[in-house]
């Protein structure tokens, strides 16, 4: 009983540190994206 | 011996608190409609805003209702736990810590209102705020526990997702969105009333002075006609003023005559059959506001293109 259940938390204790994974992730990627989109052409139009 | 018994528990609660009650805390299916709704605002408001921002325009949006869903179940975990539709929340449950629920709410409804004010528009960012700010405080803290008429003035922080999405991307005012308000604000009380006629027990035991505990059945039948009836010449004001074509004002005069057939029919009904028709009519303005939002994204959709 103690064992199942202690197994029963350790698989949602996973699921919730790989759901905060994908969620950073999908931020990192996000805000990657919007700042391309908000640069736009003009990173090009820059002083070498 | 109490205090032990009580630390156990706390740390039982966060060890059991799974992905998907930190889901049910953002109320998902309110969500629904509120993308939808927001969604709406921003295709009419016919910018030209490039898509990335304006998916994080709604995705802000979206976790900004999610937020006060959140802060919602943390302050009322007392009453949810009472009523049988909400006893099964998370944190009125015991499945997660009240803090928790605080905490998560804050910092969504934070991070939610900076994103939107430094991503897209700080005029949108701001009308987030409000929205969530009136939702939380207003409606939640004051209002719900306080009158009868909780829902019609807290309605309004269900209504105003299509003017946040408005002034996200145009940063400018307009009064089109204003009628999308209106037409979700009026649409409440009609809503919620609908749903408090046959779990008017719920309310009656929790103490939240709902219509019909406070002024009877009767009463709250003749305020879900009148709000009801208020819709049908609201929904067609977009069609009246020009802003959509007349596919749409066809959908809004034959949805919102069903709508309002489906409250009249609450008249001279008891017991069993007006129980009955009251989940109908609930039904019936769920499904009502979804088409009626949907056709003007589909006219929108049109008109844009």
């Amino acid at each position: 009983m103690g064992c199942s259940m202690s197994l029963d938390l350790k698989k949602r204790r996973e699921r919730r540190n790989l759901v905060l994974l994908g969620l950073l992730i999908s931020f990192v990627v996000l805000f990657f994206v919007i700042t391309i989109v908000k640069l736009g052409g003009n990173v090009a139009n820059r002083p070498l | 011996m109490s205090e032990i018994q009580l630390d156990y528990r706390a740390d039982k609660a966060e060890e059991i608190t799974d992905v998907a009650d930190y889901w049910a805390l953002l109320k998902p299916r309110v969500m629904q409609l509120v993308i939808l709704t927001a969604l709406v605002g921003m295709i009419r408001a016919g910018s030209e805003m490039h898509p990335v921002l304006a998916f994080t325009a709604l995705l802000c949006i979206s976790v900004g209702a999610g937020a006060s869903g959140a802060l919602n179940m943390w302050f009322d975990a007392d009453i949810d736990r009472i009523m049988t539709r909400t006893a099964n929340r998370p944190v009125a449950s015991g499945r997660m810590r009240a803090g928790d629920a605080l905490a998560f709410g804050l910092f969504l409804s934070v991070a939610s209102v900076l994103m939107l004010g430094l991503t897209v528009s700080w005029f949108g960012a701001a009308a987030l705020a409000f929205t969530i700010f009136f939702y939380a405080v207003i409606y939640t803290m004051w209002l719900k526990r306080a009158t009868s008429q909780n829902i019609v003035i807290g309605g309004l922080a269900g209504a105003l997702p299509p003017l946040v999405a408005w002034l996200s991307v145009t940063d400018s005012f307009a009064w089109e969105p204003l009628v999308l308000v209106a037409i979700i604000f009026m649409w409440t009380p009609a809503h919620f009333w609908a749903l408090a006629l046959y779990k008017d027990e719920d309310y009656r035991r929790a103490n939240v002075p709902m219509l019909p505990v406070v002024h009877g059945r009767a009463h709250t039948k003749h305020q879900i006609v009148f709000y009801a009836a208020t819709l049908l010449p609201l929904s067609l004001m977009p069609t009246f003023m020009g802003w959509a074509g007349i596919a749409y004002g066809v959908v809004a005069l034959v949805t919102s005559c069903w709508f309002f057939w489906s409250c009249f029919r609450l008249y001279g009904v008891a017991g069993e059959v007006e129980v009955r028709r009251a989940k109908k009519a609930f039904g019936v303005s769920i499904i009502y506001l979804f088409a009626i939002f949907f056709a003007l994204l589909v006219d929108g959709l049109f008109h844009v293109a």
